[in-house]
């Protein structure tokens, strides 16, 4: 620990190698669909093919004594809790009398093989008796729509009123509506694990998951065992951008473990992993902004819709998200924003990379472009005039206490040089497949500025655990990381190694594999993990520290200790939708060029620019690993990705019909970040995993418009938009705004179940 | 039906059922897990190895096919504790993310290294057009390919 010594390398602010890049470049990492066991059988979910229906009966007999069957479940069989949920207890492990989406789970069966698995699962008669299924989210508030729940379709209403804006005076109004599709995460590893019983009658399981505290707390009443047994560990996880933070197989593989005495491995194909994850809600935005001459925005009236879908999932938390962007990162003295997430018969929605704000933001920033344009004042600088920045009072009353160097990720943004135009028919849009000749092709610039909030939000006693282990080893001084963090392919574990190594001063860090063991680290999710996880390691390496110097060096015995981070304080809704809702914010800028052949309708995104304010960088090249992924799934939510739905039904769940961005879709993407520290975080770091996917799709759409001249107000922007074949998305005015006891989540008032919110804090506390 | 193949310059015999792919061969009966099973149909090139020589999506190609056959994977790549110059250059190019698709692209970039001339960045597009990444928007995956091909 000399101070003449070299820093090691690998600290924070260098692009340090992955920690865990070796494996994943052999292919010998392990994912959850990669496990084995001896032993082990493989089961399969029996789902349901109706969005609506009610079951009349099952019958498992033949299936149970099919070839090398061992068990057949359905709800009649479950031993405890009957439903789970991540934030409300609303979903039933297996349905039980009644399905309300298609793709539900109605029976497990475990086989000696996945083929006898499929053989069996074909040989459980399920009679149903179709329902008409409620699919569309505006229908679900009219008075006398079919109800999904008893309690109703209306799942979580949020009021935001600030100012006045019935009085508010303006010289210019816009108004107009739009429509975002769901978006599916498509993460490249589907859903997988393995459950094994133990001998103490409790369940060891391996699985792909982004948050192993709440999966165990979910699990256990399921099981009907006590939390300390069910010991869940990591898996591989091959992407998750929110698709892993609710349930998938963990229940129904333990269930059948248990019942089985056998290792029970589930693995979804792609087609069940469409089925078997919530998705991005889509949305319905309604908007109204009202501007001084001179451009200033003085009002802001948000109608918001939400399908939450058939389960509760994320839903009221996507919503308040949504709601507390819906008016955008601008100054506006006067707001009012009602947002409203139902019930429906289509798929559950919940988390999704940007969790409530890449939706909000397309509206309002396809707004604002509507409005410059009215105004008659470039778009960027109708931003610039009203940017938040430090100081700023939000519409829910929260001062930005924080760092906001919107203005300056703006500026940024759009002073990066743009493309030279390019000719030849290899970079016409569709590539030498045009058949055009260039003759109708347009070049559009779009540009949008974005923001979110950094960790979980609304009261939520957010929260890390880390244990940091200095300990003498044969090559000198090394240290370990014990976490239940989840690293996903973000690149959390090289950034807790690079805190190490630049807090303890050494280069040989292992990050332990994560299990519920290892206490809590809530969600890797919300941008949260460098900043919660982050800061749990910083502070227990510097009680090592601390404990090192005590003992003059003295390392004969290790030093280890265990720390817990919380971020500030968060408040719920008052009645106005007033109070300090979220714990801090990050802005992002977005620039995007597009070609258009505008007699074919086909479209190029030319280049992307994105300026992010990232506080502080850990690892540049991670952080722009970040921005580039995120903003290429922003470009799969502007031109091609949607999860079709017809009657409820999924009628694409598969890479062919699904359409992902390929690297011939995602053009280069230019990025710059912007340090700024956040006061109070650790070593002023913000999250930047969601950011660049909240800007981009309306940076693109922005860029169609300018170059087709088109109203384009729903996203995917289809060909068909392009060339006017099919019309922009019509309404006949704002949704009502239901009634609803108060601010919080209906299922709240009824009593429905703890949410992971309420075990959280018995855990904490 | 046995099949009896030449896997990473190893003779291999499996019992296969008829409807076991080339995929479900490597992963199920030769404990290679290299290959990856993301979309089961040809699209994300996750499962991507050689047939003798040639890069396929091994699922979609019968077990039954590849009796007498050279398969060679992923694994084959890293030898002596070194990684293959390319497998290097995903990790110093920051192109590896969650790694699901790392094994297909490295196979599928190794193939266009291994046919001769420095590509453009054009041609490296062109090339892994058939691999699906979700985590990388691709910006880093090029400049692997292309480190990887400066560096040889």
């Amino acid at each position: 620990m000399s101070a003449l010594r070299e820093r090691v390398r690998g600290g924070i602010g260098e692009s340090a190698r992955r920690v865990d890049g070796l494996p994943k470049v052999t292919g010998a990492y392990v994912y959850g669909s990669d496990l084995r066991a001896d032993g082990m059988l493989f089961a399969i979910a029996i789902r349901s093919p109706h969005a609506a229906a009610r079951i009349r009966w099952i019958d498992t007999e033949a299936a149970a004594h099919a070839p090398g069957v061992h068990s057949v479940l359905t709800a009649a069989d479950l031993p405890a809790a009957r439903t789970f949920g991540l934030e409300y207890s609303d979903q039933p492990v297996l349905a039980d009398g009644v399905v309300r989406y298609e793709g539900e789970p109605v029976a497990l069966v475990a086989a000696e093989t996945r083929e006898l698995a499929r053989e069996a699962a074909a040989l459980v008669e399920v009679d149903y008796e179709p329902l008409e299924p409620l699919t569309d989210m505006e229908a679900a508030l009219r008075p006398g729509a079919p109800r999904v729940h008893d309690f109703g379709n209306v799942l979580r209403h949020v009021h935001i009123e600030h100012g006045d804006p019935e009085a508010a005076k303006a010289d210019v109004w816009i108004e107009s509506y739009y429509e975002t599709a769901m978006q599916d995460q498509a993460a490249l590893g589907p859903e997988g694990g393995l459950a094994v019983p133990a001998a103490d009658g409790g369940v060891d399981l391996v699985v792909s998951t982004q948050w192993l505290d709440v999966d165990r707390q979910q699990l256990a009443p399921c099981l009907g065992l006590p939390e300390e047994k069910v010991r869940i560990a990591l898996a591989g996880v091959g992407g998750a951008f929110g698709s892993r933070e609710d349930v998938h197989v963990q229940i129904h593989a333990s269930l059948l473990a248990l019942r089985t005495g056998r290792p029970v491995k589930m693995a979804y194909g792609r087609e069940e992993s469409f089925h078997g994850h919530p998705h991005r809600h889509p949305s319905r935005t309604w908007i109204r902004y009202g501007a001084t001459a001179d451009g200033r925005l003085v009002a802001a009236d948000v109608r918001l819709l939400l399908d939450g879908g058939a389960y509760a999932s994320s839903s009221p938390a996507v919503l308040a998200n949504a709601s507390t962007f819906a008016a955008g990162p601008y100054e506006i003295p006067n707001v009012r924003i009602e947002g409203t997430v139902v019930y429906t018969n289509n798929p559950p929605c919940g988390a999704m990379r940007g969790f409530g704000a890449p939706q909000v933001c397309f509206a309002y920033e396809s707004a604002l472009d509507e409005l410059a344009a009215r105004l008659g004042l470039d778009p960027v600088e109708l931003r610039l005039r009203n940017a938040v920045a430090h100081g700023s009072i939000l519409p829910t009353g929260q001062v930005l206490e924080g760092s906001a160097p919107l203005r300056e990720v703006i500026e940024r943004c759009a002073a990066i040089p743009l493309p030279e135009p390019e000719t030849g028919p290899d970079a016409y849009p569709g590539g030498t497949g045009n058949v055009n000749h260039g003759e109708a092709l347009r070049r559009g610039v779009g540009f949008a500025v974005g923001f979110k909030n950094v960790a979980y939000s609304e009261g939520f006693d957010d929260a890390a655990q880390a244990t940091v282990t200095l300990l003498e080893g044969p090559e000198g001084p090394r240290a370990e990381v014990q976490t239940a963090a989840v690293d996903y392919g973000q690149g959390l574990y090289t950034v807790l190694t690079q805190i190490v190594r630049t807090e303890l001063d050494v280069e040989d860090v292992r990050v332990l594999p994560a299990t519920t063991a290892a206490g809590f680290a809530g969600s890797t999710s919300a941008s949260r993990q460098t900043t919660m996880a982050g800061g749990a390691v910083l502070a227990a390496c510097r009680a090592v520290s601390a404990e090192l110097w005590e003992r003059e060096g003295d390392l004969s015995e290790p030093i280890s200790c265990t720390r817990e981070y919380h971020h500030r304080p968060t408040e719920t809704f008052d009645e106005q939708g007033q109070g300090d809702i979220h714990a801090s914010f990050a802005f992002v800028a977005e620039r995007a060029v597009v070609d258009v052949d505008t007699e074919l309708g086909l479209a190029r995104v030319v280049q992307l620019a994105a300026v992010q304010d990232a506080g502080r960088v850990i690892n540049p090249q991670g952080a722009e690993g970040q921005i580039e992924g995120g903003a290429a799934m922003g470009l799969g939510l502007a031109l091609m990705e949607e999860v079709q739905l017809e009657d409820g039904v999924i009628r694409n769940p598969s890479f062919t019909d699904y359409l992902v961005p390929t690297i011939l879709d995602v053009p280069p993407v230019v990025s710059e970040l912007v340090e700024e520290p956040e006061p109070g975080a650790p070593y002023g770091v913000k999250g930047i995993g969601e950011l660049a996917t909240v800007a981009a799709a309306p940076a693109i759409v922005s860029a169609l418009r300018d170059a087709t001249g088109r109203t384009l107000n729903r996203v995917p922007v289809a060909p068909d938009d392009l060339v006017a074949l099919r019309p922009p998305a019509t309404t006949e005015g704002p949704a009502p705004i239901p009634e609803v006891p108060g601010q919080q989540a209906v299922p709240e008032y009824l009593g429905l179940g703890l949410g992971q919110q309420e075990l959280m804090k018995e855990r904490t506390t | 039906m046995l099949i009896q193949c030449v896997v990473n310059g190893r003779e291999r015999s499996a019992e296969v059922e008829p409807w076991t792919s080339l995929l479900g061969l490597l992963r199920n009966e030769l404990g290679l897990i290299g290959a990856k099973d993301a979309c089961e149909q040809g699209e994300c090139g996750a499962c991507s190895v050689w047939l003798d020589g040639e890069v396929v999506c091994t699922c979609l190609v019968p077990a039954a096919q590849v009796d007498g056959c050279h398969v060679r994977t992923v694994e084959s790549l890293a030898a002596n504790g070194a990684l293959h110059p390319v497998q290097d250059a995903f990790l110093e190019a920051g192109a590896v993310q969650c790694g699901f698709c790392t094994p297909g692209l490295v196979v599928v970039a190794t193939d266009l290294l291994e046919r001769g001339d420095e590509p453009d960045e054009a041609v490296v597009r062109e090339a892994l057009a058939g691999n699906l990444c979700r985590c990388t928007g691709y910006g880093k995956v090029v400049d692997a390919v292309c480190l990887a091909s400066e560096e040889r």
